[in-house]
Order: structure tokens, then sequence, then C-alpha cells
């Protein structure tokens, strides 16, 4: 089946006043229809400005897509003219953000905002949006909609704004939807319903969903796919089962090893040591190296290359290439 | 990463601990800024036009020379004469000592006034803060303007020796101006007092004077630099707006401001503009010279206060 | 709001009180006065005069006349012009508002979008051009760049009238006397307005440049919206909000006349009758006049308070 989204070779950079930072590093990856594809990482790994690259929204000067592809819909969205990309904006492809409480416009009235996109993407009019704004409210799942249509944002709690936020996602009926940390910013109860709520959207609609988060409980939860990034680049991907039960890299085995399970006592929680690399500070080499328990001399000199190893998961790891060198 | 953490825990301790390095990054970033270098160009070109100028000035005299009145400029006087002969280019350097002087010593006097006020109002709080802050409402209520003329006229009529009305017009301005400095120190005084390195120093049983001068002050005077700045230009033209209106500085002593004031004699404004342009272009060029650079230093030392 | 109110509302009254007092001392410490200056009158005749206007009463005894006239709405008689004072500013206030309703309108128009538009190009060469432009014109000496536009637009060029409201002895009626009215007040209203307009560009710019990076405007275009959907209706909006405090701010400015573009231009208002009547020692006039001043800015600070209070949906008391 053809997939929605088809990422090849996706840079982004970031010029600074000490040097230029190359947030994203050669990404690839697809997402299938109806799929939940999730991108996993730790701040800073350059997951979220994935994401805003393929919106479209990293902004110049300071930032620029510098090279790949992201097909979508038989086009290519980095060559789109800039009308084109925003007809397609919040319509086919349709975004939620991490902090609700500052997402929405604080001067505007709630009504106001969802019913924007009714009428800049399907040409509804006043009556027809504000007519299905209430249906979406409800869709969402708050009572009295017509009492939030007239409600300014700070009038409501951030669960409830990240439902607004959701409802006007969804509300040009997008073929893919992302969602950058929807649920960090929410408490653990809200965060749950939250994501109930997207998984009802997408099974009823069948959009694909392209979840970016730091939360391995969340990728559990709602993920098809899975990818780790590290320091822009991706580590490891592959089908949520067998990533969670077989993880390759040694990041990602560190990832799950620092997550908490139920009913399990451990004396301390386990935590990767190290800090992330300086991007600045990026040289030729396995960007983990100096976190990793396994390096090895090549890992500090060479990068490796994400390579298929089977199970229908992808590693770029030394550790894996070795093993096929010697065989 | 891991020392960027350390750095922050010294600043926690007391900001203005690592002041030596922090000024020459400062001074760095300062030299980057172009428009503000230009700026800073300005104002020491017109200084030192202004104050060393007129040693090479053949006319600095002021003799009345009846044969060469209200003469257009030419080789000899490079912006004319006046109605007495004199050289107006002279006359120009002469007056901008006094107005510098004037703005530079209001600035001086405004900016002591307003910290040493405004942080006793913001750091004792009680009585002292109420009285001194109702003061400043009560100044600020009345507009400057009008202000400033009910004080120029009280100076014409106890007839104030035209030599001493120089650094009347000075305390004046400064009167007008400390209220919304003080206002501001107190503010910056208010959210510094519940930083933790101020409990910090109180933890420590320092003495109140220590703790204002050593701990608290260092802290504001970025921003003090920067008002102080800025406060130089508005002086120069508050200045210039009284003696146009014969209520500051007053001839024989030149100022810019009562230069212009040459522009309210019909025929010389309408056929002599070089009695009353060239004064009123240098306060011009020297005003926006102090603000584009005190800009710049807002730029650099006050990076909350963006432009 | 109620309390809130009250509690504003007494101190501005207290404010005034002491305001009050301070315009009236500075006034009366001022040696000579309107009679004494009158080199028309005899000795016999400035005695009388002095009894009749009480003049030779101490000052607090003066003050407190002059105050409890204030409270029944009597600001006192101009000696100058045998005239109450409230009646010379109604005669003179409404000539002072037509120039300043103008500029002012003038003036916040092409700040917002000179600033909207530089913020959103910051650092382009527009911006840097626009930046220079604002020094300038917050750097402009009032009186010499209203001397200056006269020389060259009206003496030299001749294109526009060098001052006044109407041409002297002109008899012009209906849309005549209209077009002379706005002829003489472009001159004026061009300094006013650039005057303005340095410091108010510049304050919706750097607000312009606060609110673009906000979350909500990235909503904003993530929604599909057109740049300038998402300027002048997400950001402009947040951006004016904080302004409408300087609404309040604008009220002295709007009533109280210009003092310096006013002489300079020989505008009939507010401002040129302070300075005649400054030049003649006409203090029931002056005190009026700064006393007004002082209420106007009393107000304005109130008024701004509310206003941001109404206006910001986030502030509620």
């Amino acid at each position: 089946m053809e997939p929605v989204m088809n990422i090849d070779g996706l840079s982004t950079e970031f010029f600074t006043e000490e040097g230029t930072v190359r947030a994203v590093d050669n990404v690839s990856f697809k997402i299938g229809r109806g799929e939940t594809v999730c991108i996993v990482g730790e701040s800073g790994c350059g997951k979220s400005v994935t994401a805003m690259s393929v919106m479209g929204l990293v902004e110049e000067p300071g930032g620029r897509v510098t090279g790949g592809r992201i097909g979508f819909q038989g086009e290519d969205l980095l060559r789109l003219d800039k009308n084109s990309l925003r007809s397609i904006r919040g319509h086919e492809i349709a975004m939620i953000f991490q902090e609700p409480m500052s997402s929405l416009n604080p001067v505007m009235k709630i009504g106001e905002q969802i019913m924007e996109p009714l009428s800049v993407h399907l040409k509804m009019n006043k009556k027809q949006a504000r007519s299905r704004a209430i249906e979406l409210i409800t869709q969402v799942g708050i009572s009295r909609p017509e009492q939030i249509m007239g409600s300014y944002p700070h009038e409501l709690s951030g669960g409830m704004l990240q439902r607004i936020m959701i409802a006007i996602a969804v509300s040009c009926s997008p073929k893919l939807l992302i969602a950058d940390e929807p649920t960090t910013a929410l408490d653990v109860t809200i965060q749950a319903q939250i994501l109930d709520l997207l998984r009802g959207l997408k099974e009823d609609s069948g959009m694909s969903i392209l979840l970016i988060t730091h939360d391995l409980g969340v990728v559990a939860e709602m993920a098809d796919y899975v990818i780790v990034m590290y320091s822009g680049q991706i580590v490891e991907e592959g089908g949520v089962v067998e990533l969670f039960q077989n993880p390759q890299h040694p990041y990602t085995r560190g990832l799950l090893k620092s997550k908490p399970v139920m009913g399990q006592r451990l004396e301390e929680l386990y935590s990767i040591p190290g800090q992330v690399p300086s991007p600045l500070a990026l040289t030729p080499s396995c960007y983990f190296h100096d976190r990793c328990g396994h390096c090895m001399p090549v890992c500090r000199t060479r990068q490796p290359l994400l390579k298929e190893t089977g199970n229908g998961q992808k590693v770029s790891c030394w550790l894996y290439e070795e093993a096929e060198l010697y065989v | 990463m891991a020392t960027d953490i350390r750095v922050k825990e010294i600043e926690g301790i007391r900001p203005g601990l690592r002041k030596s390095s922090l000024m020459r990054q400062s001074l760095r970033r300062l030299m980057h800024n172009k428009l503000a270098v230009a700026g800073f160009a300005v104002v020491v070109l017109m200084f030192v036009l202004c104050f060393i100028g007129p040693f090479f000035s053949p006319y600095t005299d002021n003799k009345i020379n009846m044969a060469f009145m209200n003469k257009p400029p030419s080789l000899k006087h490079w912006l004319g004469t006046d109605a007495l002969g004199r050289d107006i280019l002279t006359r120009v350097m002469q007056a901008g000592r006094i107005s510098l002087t004037v703005g530079l010593a209001s600035m001086l006097l405004s900016v002591f006034l307003g910290s040493l006020l405004g942080a006793i109002a913001g750091y004792y709080g009680g009585l002292l803060d109420q009285i001194i802050m109702r003061i400043a409402d009560l100044l600020m209520t009345i507009p400057g303007l009008p202000l400033l003329f009910i004080f120029g006229a009280l100076l014409s009529e106890w007839k104030i020796p035209t030599d001493y009305r120089m650094y009347i017009v000075m305390l004046m301005l400064s009167i007008v101006n400390w209220p919304g400095l003080a206002r501001m120190v107190r503010g910056q005084m208010l959210s510094l007092r519940e930083r933790e390195f101020m409990q910090a120093a109180v933890v420590l049983g320092l003495r109140d004077r220590r703790k204002l001068l050593h701990h608290l002050l260092p802290n504001i005077v970025p921003l003090l630099i920067v008002m102080a700045t800025l406060n130089i230009g508005g002086a120069i033209l508050s200045e210039s707006v009284l003696s146009f209106f014969g209520l500051g500085v007053m001839p024989p002593t030149p100022t810019w401001g009562n230069m212009i004031d040459a522009a309210n004699n019909i025929l010389d404004f309408q056929n002599r503009p070089w009695l009353w342009i060239p004064p009123g272009l240098s306060i011009f060029a020297t005003v926006i010279a102090i603000n584009i650079f005190g800009d710049g230093l807002r730029d650099v030392l006050d990076p909350k206060q963006k432009r | 709001m109620s309390t809130y109110l009250t509690k504003r509302m007494l101190y501005m009254l207290i404010i005034l009180f002491a305001a009050s007092l301070l315009i009236f001392c500075l006034y009366a410490l001022t040696p000579g006065d309107f009679i004494t200056g009158n080199i028309k009158l005899t000795a016999e005749r400035k005695a009388e005069l002095r009894e009749i206007y009480g003049l030779n009463k101490p000052v607090l005894e003066r003050y407190w006349t002059w105050m409890s006239n204030a409270f029944h709405g009597d600001f006192g008689y101009s000696l100058a012009q045998q005239k109450p004072v409230l009646q010379l500013f109604g005669d003179y206030i409404w000539n002072s508002f037509l120039l300043a309703a103008v500029s002012t309108f003038l003036t916040w128009l092409i700040a917002v979008i000179i600033g909207v538009i530089s913020a959103y190009k910051q650092y382009s060469w527009f911006d840097t051009l626009v930046m220079i432009a604002i020094f300038a014109a917050m750097s402009l000496p009032s009186f010499f760049i209203g001397l200056f536009l006269i020389k060259i637009m009206a003496v030299d060029l001749k294109w526009l009238p060098p001052g006044g409201m109407t041409t002297t002895g002109s008899t012009a009626a209906g849309f005549a006397y209209f077009k002379e009215v706005v002829q003489h007040m472009t001159l004026p209203v061009i300094v006013m307005t650039l005057l303005g307009l340095g410091s108010l560009t510049r304050y919706f710019r750097s607000n312009m440049i606060d609110v673009l990076k906000q979350d909500y405007i990235r909503t904003a275009r993530a929604k599909g919206l057109k740049e300038r959907k998402v300027l002048f209706s997400h950001a402009l909006r947040n951006a004016l909000l904080p302004a409408i405090t300087l609404v309040g701010f604008e009220l002295p400015a709007l009533f109280g006349g210009s003092i310096i573009i006013e002489q300079i231009f020989n505008w009939p208002g507010i401002g040129q009758l302070y300075m005649k009547s400054f030049g003649l020692r006409d203090y029931p006039l002056l005190m009026g006049f700064t006393m007004f001043l002082a209420i106007l800015t009393v107000i304005g600070t109130l008024l701004s308070d509310i206003l941001y209070r109404v206006a910001d949906p986030r502030v509620r008391l």
C-alpha cells in the first residue's frame, strides 16, 4: 500500500552565532495509511525539528531545511510553493503542540479559533462553520460546546485546551496528524484521556499519526512503528512489538532500561551515563560512542549506517555491522 | 553542559561576581553593533569639536566686528557671522560646551538622585518608600514642560545672574527627571530583593549598607548606565527648549537652544538661516548619536529589555 | 472592581490635592504678577486692584479661596483677558484638540503599519532603515524641526501657509473655510506626527517581535492561515492589547494642547494661550492650565488602567 508520507534524506540546519547546527541529519522514514509512527528520543535529539520541517514551519533565517524530500500525495512538500503548502497545512496535514496553554491565541474566543480553518480550507460560511465547530467540540469530549465557543483560552484547563487543539487539528479531516509531545505538559490522568481521544479519532477517520514523544509509555500505548532518534539521526527503527522485545542499539536498550516497570522493585532506576554531545562539536563517529558501554575504536572514527537486521528492524550501530563483517 | 551548570550556580549566589569577564564580553558584543559604534564616534566627535575645536579658531574672543555683520558662510567664516559680526562656527562650538555640560551634569544629578532615592525606597520599603514614591508620583502628575516653565519664570523673576543660570537649569532638569528613574530603580530593587543570592546575603547576616552597596547596586548598574545614556539626550533637548523660549540659559552665555532664538526675528529667520540652522542640526546630530549608542548599550547590557 | 476603583479614586484626589498645593505655591512664590508688571497703572490703582483680586492676603488664605472656588467649578478669572478661565479654555481647547486628534490618529496608524512590517522583517535592510528613522524622530528638537519646515515649505517653496489657523483677514466660509484650515494645519500636524512616531513605532515593533515568537503564532501558521492573516489578525491583536494603556496617556496631549508646536505655528490653541499668559504673568490662567493638565494626567492614568483590564480577557478583578 502506498504510504501517506515518504520522507527521504531530510536534513534541517540552524545557523547560530557559534556555528551551524544540523538538527536533523539525513532522516528517512515512511508513514503508512492509518498507521501511528512514533519518534522517540531525549530532548534536543531533533524529533520536534523533524515535525516542524514536515509542516514547513522551520523559521528562516534562523533555520532551514537543507536537503531531502518529503513525499506527500505524489508531491514533494519541500518543492511546493508557499500557497500550495499553506492549503495543505491545517487541511491535509495538521499539527498539535506540547503546550496547549500557550498554543491558543489568548485574545481570541475558542469558537473563532476552531472556525478559522473551516472557513479557510473548506470554504464554509459562518453558520456552517459554527455548527461544525460545535460538533467538533462535542466530538473531542467536551460538554456545553455552545458555552465553550464563547470562552477565552485562559478560562479552560490544560486538558480541555489540548482537546480544543485536537478539535482544530482534525476539523478538516487531515490525512496525517502530527502530535508533538501532546501530553507532556498535562497531568497523568489527563494524559491517558488525551491519548484515548487520539486513538479513537484515528480509528474513526483512518488518518495517520506522527507522534513525537520522549515517553516510552506513550509509545507502547500508541505506536505501530517506532523511530529512535539521537543527535539528529535515526539510530534504530522497527515495529513496536519487535523493538520493545528485541532492542538492538545500546541507546534503545538504555532507554528501555531506564523506564520504570510496573511491579518491579529496584534499588535505583537505571539512567544512561553522560549527556547528549554538543551539536556544534560533532565529528565523524557514532554520536553515542562516549556514553556507550560497548564502545569500540571504530565507533570513535566512523559513522555507522542504518542497516536492516531482519524482523523489519533497522539499526545504525557498529556492533551489528561488525558481526556481518566477520561472518 | 556541566560547566554551564556550575556557572549558573555562581550566578545564583551573586551575579555581580563575574563582572570583569562580563564587561569584556559586553564590550566585544557592542563593537559588533556597527550602528552603536558609529553613534559613539559621533558623540566623541561632538565633544572633541566643542571642547577642543575653539582653540583652533581665530575668533574665540567674540570681538564685536561691525564690518563683518550678518555675513553668509564664506571661506573666512565657514558658517557665516551673526548680527555682531561673531563667527557662527566658533559660537556653535562654544554653545556646545554649555549644552553638553548641562546635559551631562543634569543626567549625573538625576541618576544620582533617582538611583539613591529609588534604592532606598525599594530596599527599606515602609514609610520611607511611601514618602519618596508619593513625591515622585506628585512630580510626575504635573507635566514636565509647564513645570520647567514655572521654574524658568522663577529664575527670571528672582534675577538670577546669567552665569549661575546654567547650574540652576541643570538642577531644574534633574528635579523633573529623577522620579522616572527612581521608580525604575525601585522596581528593580524589589525584584532583586526576592532573588536567592540576596536571601543568602540575609542569611549571612550582612549589614544593610554592605547589602545595598555591594550586592544590590552592582546588579542595577547595567540598567543605570543605559538609562543614564538615554537621559543625556533628553536633557539636551529639554535645555534647548527652555533656552529657546528664554527661560533657560540666557545670552551672552551661548547654548544651542538660545542660538536658535535668532529664528524669532523674522528677518533672520527668513534670510539668514546660517544663524539658527547650525545649532539646530548640532542638537539633532548629538541627540540621535547618543540615542543610537544608548540603544546599542541596552542590547548589550540589558538583554531582557529588547529594543 | 469597585473597591479597587474607590481606592484609586481616593488616591487620585489626594495626589491632585497635593499637586494643586504645589502648583499654587510655585506660582505664589514667583515675585511679580500681572499688576506689578503693568506699567500703565498708577500706584494707587495697583493697590486697589490687589485688594480686589485678593493678592495682598496671605498665601494659604489665597490658596483656600482658589480651591474652594475650584470645587464650585470656578477656576478663577483671567486678569489679562478679563474672562473666566474656564470660558477661555472652552474657546481654545477645540483648536488644540483638532491638531492633536488628527496627528495622534496619523501617528498610531503609521506606527502600527511600520512597526508590524518592521518586526516581521526583523534585521532586513528595511528594518534597519526604520530603526534609524525611529531614532531620528526621537531625537528631533520639536521647535527646531517646526522652524525648519516653515522655512522650507512655507517661506522658500511657498507651498503651505507658515502659521495661524486661517489666513489673516480671511472671510472664507463653508468648504473654503474648511480648506483653509486644512492647509494651515498640515505643517503642524506633520511635525506633531513626526515627533510622536519614533517611540510609538519602536513600541509596536518590539511588541510585535515578542508576539511573533509566541506558540499561538506557530499554531496559526500550522492551521494554514495566510501570512497576512497571521500578522494582522492573530499577532496584531496581541500586540495592540498592551498599547491600549497608552490611550489613557494620550489624554493630556489630546486636550492639553502642545505648547511648543502651537507657539511655533501660531496656532490659536490652549498651549499658545498658556505661552501668551505666561509672558503677562496671568496667574489665574496659568494655575488653571497647569491644574487642568494634572487632572488630565491623573484621569488618563486611571483610564489606561481600566482600559487594560477591560480589554485583556486574562485580567479580571
